[in-house]
């Protein structure tokens, strides 16, 4: 219900596709925030370092988001941080005073971290601080400890490389260029451990490779053992940036096989893995079928349920709904303020088949009433935090990132819990607001 | 000068402040700002954000722009959001980096307000100060522009309580065991800035009788107050069954002496055991209300910056991490946040009270409600 507001508010209307622009279908203007948390930021993403300290220079406003973030993960014993006052950004001291800080903070632990991951903010970067002279005086000052130049910029966003970009590039900075084991494959740039049914994993090791992660490095050692293995595959665009840092300065091949609900594109995938590998292509057909089978029931028992989506749940939420649609799915609505390029196809294939689907903002400012103002409470199936939050429905899969779902292991996966969702209602509120989806959360 | 911490939070920040003291009015607040501010906020800082709607939104400032200087795309975007939501007013706020290219909140304010007709105003934050000094100026500027008199006089004296806000006191419930407390000590409670009023209910303000200040980011809306409609105001919170009791008896002297009394600094200066660690008008009422109840004397340690006026003589003002684990060596008891537990010795006994404005969402469902309740600590 609507409470407070100002004056008379209407709902906000979608966009219907036929009529959208890509890749920007709405204006750009006054931002809301909705309350789903789910997506990881700069914190949970340096954490994945096993043993890692994280070190934060930045105005008190800013800080607030990194420190409550891992306040919530419990983890307040592997972040420190200074703030930046008035009188800061005016003088000629920024690089000293994060060099002193820095060592400060080191006197305080009890035991040294073999990595720290220092963190500027926008302010450094617009008044031109010397981040490489900080870097080197704090590697000569203290040996045995890897620094890491990182970044939290938001207002430099769309000024070269983004900041998850940026972040996932950093995160590999400490490998080193050691010799290479020929029979080891890393996937980099991805928050989750891949799961052992998926059949990039099983192809991989049923080959004999060691598959290393980085969110199965248990310690330190592991973490800088990723430099043996000859090859990265990426799964997501925002890590190709790293892969290519690695390949230009460690020699570390890369494959990039992005995560797809397009079972020519999952295949596709598959090939170029086994010739990169040097291996024969196993005969995929039975869990083809089986996906093919497992989005069918989920369609047989959802129904005519309206669906919606958000571009939070997966990197290509458009070629999700692809896949929905032309296997029986109603869905009605996308929750989507930019459309990745990589969606570009799936979009033209929806605007020309399903022109009446609806497109909506996420942070336009009047779609802060969205919610309030709809009219009905759970007659969507959602997928992803913000659809749910915005149809007000506690039938949703949560689903962020694309988490745990890759291949057609990833769809026979997903289509399960779409069944959950139809049958379970989940505490919608409780659920969307923990940070960092998998994450570990005091609340 | 370096503000450091190894393992302790920070305090939410000015920008914060705003928003929470004119969350519930009908005001629009944009905070000028890339992407940050609004988010932390509204998870961290904003219990009310899944229930309760409001217009607290970012422009989403890029480095072009801020280079450039371009403040039409600001303007523009205030103005086409405030013309389809209609808000009551406009609050534009800074973050750093409008500090550091030097935007002028003063003008862009009054662009905003020519151009679309609707009351603005600036708020002179840029995200490196604390959230008091953020909530004092929203206070300060709905006191001075939307609070008057209608004349009404009450049978019983009137009550305001002034300088509400999440950050401080978590929740409404809160604030209605004041209001509770005020009608059984035989004031009229009044309007109470900003839990649970509405901007219309402002416009009575000057009928009241007194002022109850709440937090020190009320004090500055108080002074108004006593300086257009000549309410003497009264600082602290009725915490504990003896301190309440104190408290009722303030404001009554207050409403008859038509003097301003700073309850909650009225305490013991020395032989302290016990510290209490936090804002100052929060921590010194707890600090009296444990006094009064064990006998024991209790000193504050401000951690934020404070007004004066609100700080017991011998109380510390302490803000860096260093400087408070070496001073709490010094006592058997530290009244504090969970976050700051890290920093206590395994020798002193720690008692936990977490503080929204330090540690956000993370022990909100443990804050306990004080309000004339007897002080259930284990000191």
């Amino acid at each position: 219900m609507l409470k407070k507001a100002g004056g008379e508010i209407s709902a906000p209307k979608g966009v219907k596709i036929a009529h959208a622009e890509f890749p920007r279908p709405f204006e750009s203007g006054l931002e809301y925030s909705p309350p789903a948390r789910g997506d990881w930021n700069i914190v949970h993403m340096g954490l994945l370092i096993p043993k890692s300290h994280q070190i934060y220079f930045c105005a008190q406003g800013c800080l607030r988001g990194v420190v409550q973030t891992t306040a919530e993960m419990d983890a307040m014993d592997r972040l420190s941080w200074a703030y930046l006052c008035d009188e800061d950004y005016a003088d000629a001291s920024m690089e000293y005073n994060i060099i002193d800080s820095v060592c400060e903070v080191i006197k305080r632990m009890k035991d040294r971290p073999p990595c720290i991951l220092v963190f500027l903010s926008c302010m450094h970067l617009f008044a031109g601080v010397d981040f490489d002279m900080i870097i080197d005086e704090l590697e000569s000052r203290f040996g045995g400890i890897d620094f890491v130049k990182c970044y939290m910029t938001p207002t430099m966003r769309f000024s070269g490389l983004a900041p998850v970009p940026t972040m996932y590039k950093q995160m590999f900075v400490p490998l080193r260029n050691v010799p290479k084991d020929s029979k080891s494959v890393n996937i980099i740039g991805y928050n989750w451990a891949f799961e052992q049914s998926c059949e990039l994993v099983k192809m991989i090791k049923d080959a004999g490779f060691t598959l290393r992660e980085l969110a199965n490095c248990k310690d330190y050692e592991s973490y800088l053992d990723m430099a043996k293995s000859r090859l990265n595959i990426v799964v997501i665009p925002e890590a190709l940036a790293a892969a290519q840092e690695l390949e230009q300065r460690i020699g570390q091949k890369q494959l990039y096989l992005p995560v797809s609900y397009d079972f020519g594109k999952i295949r596709d995938n598959y090939r170029k893995l086994c010739d990169e590998l040097g291996i024969d292509l196993p005969d995929l057909s039975q869990k083809e079928n089986e996906a093919a089978s497992a989005l069918a029931k989920a369609a047989e028992l959802v129904g005519s349920m309206p669906v919606a989506v958000d571009f939070m749940a997966t990197h290509k939420p458009l070629e999700l709904c692809r896949l929905l649609l032309e296997n029986g799915f109603n869905v009605r609505r996308v929750f989507i303020d930019v459309i990745n390029a990589e969606d570009g196809e799936a979009f033209e294939y929806i605007k020309h088949n399903h022109p009446d689907i609806e497109l909506y903002p996420t942070v336009n400012s009047s779609m802060r009433f969205f919610a309030s103002l709809e009219q009905t409470n759970d007659e969507y199936l959602a997928i992803g935090q913000k659809a749910a939050y915005f149809c007000c429905t506690d039938h949703f899969v949560d689903m962020v990132g694309a988490k745990g779902l890759y291949g057609f292991d990833g769809i026979i996966r997903l289509a399960a819990q779409i069944e959950d969702a139809f049958e379970n209602k989940k505490d919608r509120k409780v659920v969307i607001q923990h940070k960092g989806m998998g994450c570990q959360s005091c609340l | 000068m370096i503000h450091y911490a190894r393992i302790i939070s920070c305090y939410t920040a000015d920008t914060s402040g705003v928003c929470s003291a004119l969350y519930e009015l009908g005001g629009m607040v944009v905070v000028h700002d890339a992407s940050g501010c609004n988010s932390t906020y509204a998870t961290h800082d904003e219990p009310r954000w899944y229930t309760m709607d409001s217009m607290i939104y970012i422009s989403g400032l890029t480095e072009i722009d801020a280079v450039m200087g371009n403040d039409e795309k600001f303007i523009s975007d205030v103005c086409e959001s405030a013309q389809r939501l209609k808000p009551k007013f406009i609050a534009i706020c800074g973050s750093p980096m409008p500090a550091m290219t030097g935007t002028d909140f003063d003008a862009l304010a009054l662009i905003i307000q020519q151009r679309c007709g609707i009351r603005t105003f600036a708020m002179h934050t840029n995200g490196m100060k604390s959230y008091l000094v953020g909530a004092s100026q929203a206070f300060e500027m709905l006191a001075q522009n939307f609070c008057g008199k209608t004349g009404r006089s009450g049978k019983r004296p009137i009550v305001n309580i002034i300088g509400a806000t999440p950050l401080d006191l978590s929740r409404q419930e809160i604030i209605d065991s004041i209001r509770s407390w005020l009608e059984e000590n035989g004031f009229e409670s009044g309007c109470c800035m900003a839990m649970g009023s509405s901007l219309e209910d402002y416009a009575g303000a000057g009928d009241a009788q007194c002022d109850l200040v709440v937090s020190s980011s009320g004090l500055e809306a108080a002074r108004v107050l006593d300086k257009r409609f000549g309410i003497p105001f009264v600082t602290g919170l009725p915490f504990g069954k003896e301190y309440s009791r104190v408290l009722a008896e303030d404001i009554r002297r207050a409403v008859q002496g038509r003097e301003n009394v700073l309850s909650c600094v009225e305490r013991e200066t020395d032989k302290f055991d016990i510290a209490v660690v936090g804002e100052s008008i929060y921590a010194g009422s707890v600090a009296r209300a444990v006094s009064l109840q064990t006998g024991r004397a209790v000193r504050v340690i401000h951690t934020l910056d404070t007004d004066d006026c609100v700080v017991a003589q011998n109380d510390k003002k302490l803000a860096d991490e260093d400087k408070l684990e070496a001073e709490f060596a010094n006592y058997g008891v530290i009244i504090a946040d969970p976050l700051f537990k890290p920093i206590v010795a395994e020798q002193t006994k720690f008692v936990g009270i977490a503080h929204e404005a330090f540690s956000g969402r993370c022990f909100r469902k443990t804050i306990p409600d004080l309000v004339n309740n007897k002080i259930d600590l284990e000191i």
